[in-house]
């Protein structure tokens, strides 16, 4: 739309202009930036450079003299300020500290593990105590459990639960808005399906857990109040604003003059619809569901309050789940800053951007180019 | 074309079947259905918070502070949580808006409209719509708070080994939300921009004016009501959400409200949350939840209705423009 120039630019407008131009390039910068920094958090864990292990390879304290400063402080775990800050008697009782937390958990086998190994995030394993491998995020106990796959399992079932109930709803409504009604409840339609989308998550997270939860238990008289359908179900209630806005919009920009040919030629305006418009919007529909998916698995204080949050590895809906992103609002607090724990929470942070990025960006890809198809043909 | 016409069926067959159209009636009666139990859901959810909500709505409970106990409804009052959550949201908006509408004006005076920066701007801006609001409480704390905060910290009172900037605050958690809401802003100033006929861009060229007076002037001020509701959208957007604001400055309790800009504060919608999972008596904190999340609620639906409000008044005035 930017008008040619045809004379040169004031000195003090090319500055202003300079400044405008500098400013627009902060979205770019800050989608880097989320990446950067949390990526540079999550780092350490995504290379394989932590060590939970409590039993590790020790050394006597006797031999602190003969250690380099620079051995010492990775042996003992600490950062170069922390170490420069710390006498010689304490530097001891730390060595000290650590030979006697190495003995006192040597009887179990696991304190040897590593478990912010990869193989340990990702493949069960046996656990002391446990009859067969298993799948275990169980972050805080004497032997940290850090396996992702619950957390992944727990977000897709929700997320799954969440679109199978909202996405037909939201097209039958965007068809029905957008092809069907007459103008006048079209005109108030829209804006009331559109207010769901102003419903604070938290509310609905409120609603799921004090109200959704006791009437759907009422109704279908399971076990645990809290689980994977529940929260699925409030969470497609935020889905569906989502996926109704981008499909009505992909439905209404149709050219108007393919509903007036098959309308023309006998179909009825169902037909029309269902046979003629919808074929031709299916790349936007698509960008909606996407979107929709996108929404629903970074979606945060729903799933945090109405799912329960027990990571079991299940296929039932009935049990009560723990999400990715339910598990970082609920453990970052708590966490040692700097921690395999924290690292750990980071990295599914990057997972879960990761996610939600190629998503928007197979979106974008799709709508952009349907954008271009249908202003070129009109 | 093609591929949208060939699925059209042959008009022989709506001839020959005399009886009433089944399929079309049966896929429309859906559609309908679809639509209503939508608003179905709509209806009870604010219903229902209405219901229970509104008989505990006072003035006392909107400008008494939780001092002597914060789950009963007789002596808790939450306007410490209004002060943080309108201080928040203030903040947020001085430095989200100017971000915003610049961005927006060179993407539509200045930029060339496919050229490959533009395209990855656009496609930053709604990647970063598209970012969890968690994901924004991760970086928030990453950046915001560990690093920004910190290096402050280290900066300004060097020696002192004291965290002033270093720990979730005010400042920390507005500057999130509005790097969370910098899409919501382009997007609605750009769309008013957009709508400006490009007659009056030219036609205040053509008396002399630069480029940059015809923005000011005459392209600027036609845009207001647009950058208006943008505004008001990242403000109904940012109000609610609680995600991004867990580990950069929500506080569970504070004795006082918030007197600079890096301390902890109470939040409306961390304080539902609070309030539904951490009572130690259910029964008894119900009323006073409801009371909260009807407060949130109506504070967030009455700026979407403004927000809505604003935009028909601009479309009007833009007819009578065209």
């Amino acid at each position: 739309m930017g008008l040619k120039r045809g004379h040169r630019a004031h000195p003090l407008e090319w500055l202003a202009e300079r400044a405008i131009f500098a400013v627009s390039l902060l979205a770019i910068v800050m989608v880097f930036l989320i990446f950067i920094f949390i990526g540079r958090e999550a780092l350490p864990v995504l290379l394989g450079r932590m060590n939970t292990a409590l039993v590790q390879q020790t050394i006597p304290v006797e031999q602190m003299d003969r250690l380099s400063p620079e051995a010492l402080q990775k042996y003992l775990g600490l950062t170069p300020t922390q170490f420069k800050n710390l006498d010689r008697d304490t530097l001891r009782t730390l060595m000290e500290l650590k030979i006697e937390t190495s003995q006192g958990a040597s009887g179990d086998k696991d304190a040897t593990v590593n478990s912010a190994e990869w193989r340990y995030l990702l493949g069960p394993h046996q656990w002391t105590g446990y009859s067969k491998p298993e799948y275990i995020w169980q972050p805080v106990s004497q032997i940290p459990k850090y396996n992702l796959v619950p957390l992944i399992i727990g977000s897709l079932k929700v997320t799954l639960v969440a679109l199978v109930f909202s996405v037909p709803l939201a097209l039958g409504a965007a068809v029905y808005v957008s092809q069907l009604a007459r103008p006048r409840i079209r005109e108030i339609a829209k804006p009331t399906i559109e207010l769901l989308a102003g419903i604070p998550s938290v509310v609905l997270g409120f609603f799921a857990l004090i109200v959704m939860a006791t009437a759907l238990q009422k109704l279908f008289g399971y076990q645990s109040r809290l689980n994977a359908l529940n929260a699925g179900l409030a969470l497609g209630i935020s889905v569906i604003p989502v996926v109704f806005s981008i499909a009505e919009d992909a439905l209404t920009s149709v050219p108007r003059s393919y509903v007036q040919a098959a309308l023309a030629l006998g179909a009825s305006q169902w037909k029309a619809a269902w046979q003629v418009v919808l074929p031709a919007a299916l790349p936007g529909i698509f960008a909606a569901v996407a979107l929709g998916f996108g929404r629903a698995i970074g979606e945060t204080m729903i799933v945090l309050m109405a799912s329960g949050n027990a990571s079991i590895v299940s296929a039932s809906l009935l049990d009560s789940t723990r999400t990715i992103t339910a598990t970082i609002a609920a453990e970052l607090g708590e966490v040692v800053f700097g921690s395999a724990h924290y690292r750990l929470l980071f990295l599914i942070g990057v997972l879960l951007f990761a996610v939600t990025f190629l998503t928007n960006l197979a979106a974008d890809l799709v709508m952009h180019r349907v954008k271009g198809r249908m202003e070129g043909r009109r | 074309m093609t591929a949208a016409v060939s699925t059209v069926p042959s008009q022989g067959r709506a001839y020959r079947s005399a009886s009433y159209d089944w399929g079309s009636f049966i896929g429309s009666s859906a559609c309908r259905i679809a639509t209503l139990l939508i608003v179905a859901i709509l209806v009870v959810i604010f219903g229902n918070i209405a219901w229970h909500g509104a008989p505990y709505l006072s003035w006392r409970f909107v400008s008494t502070g939780t001092a002597t106990d914060m789950f009963d409804i007789q002596k808790a009052g939450i306007f410490p949580m209004i002060f943080g959550t309108t201080a928040r949201v203030m903040i947020m908006t001085v430095l989200v808006l100017p971000a915003g509408v610049l961005t927006a004006i060179y993407l539509t005076e200045y930029a060339r409209t496919n050229s490959p920066l533009t395209r990855v701007i656009r496609g930053a801006v709604n990647n970063l719509a598209g970012v969890p609001s968690i994901v924004f409480g991760l970086f928030g704390a990453g950046f915001f708070v560990r690093f920004i905060g910190a290096g402050m910290d280290s900066v300004l009172n060097e020696g002192q080994a004291r965290t002033v900037w270093g720990q979730p605050g005010l400042l920390w958690a507005s500057a999130t939300l509005a790097v969370m809401t910098l899409p919501v802003v382009i997007v609605a100033t750009e769309e008013s921009l957009r709508a400006i006929p490009q007659g009056l861009r030219e036609a205040s060229l053509a008396l002399g004016a630069t480029k940059l007076e015809t923005i000011l002037r005459v392209v600027l001020p036609q845009a207001i009501p647009g950058i208006l509701t943008g505004g008001i959208l990242a403000i109904s957007r940012a109000a609610g959400e609680v995600a991004p604001i867990l580990f950069t400055g929500a506080a569970y309790y504070m004795a006082d409200l918030p007197k600079t800009l890096h301390d902890q504060f109470m939040d409306l919608g961390y304080h539902v949350f609070i309030l539904s999972t951490q009572s130690p008596n259910v029964e008894k904190t119900q009323p006073l939840l409801y009371a909260t999340v009807l407060t949130l609620l109506l504070l967030t639906l009455l700026l979407n209705l403004a927000a809505i409000f604003v935009r028909a008044h601009m479309r009007k005035n833009l007819r009578i423009l065209h």
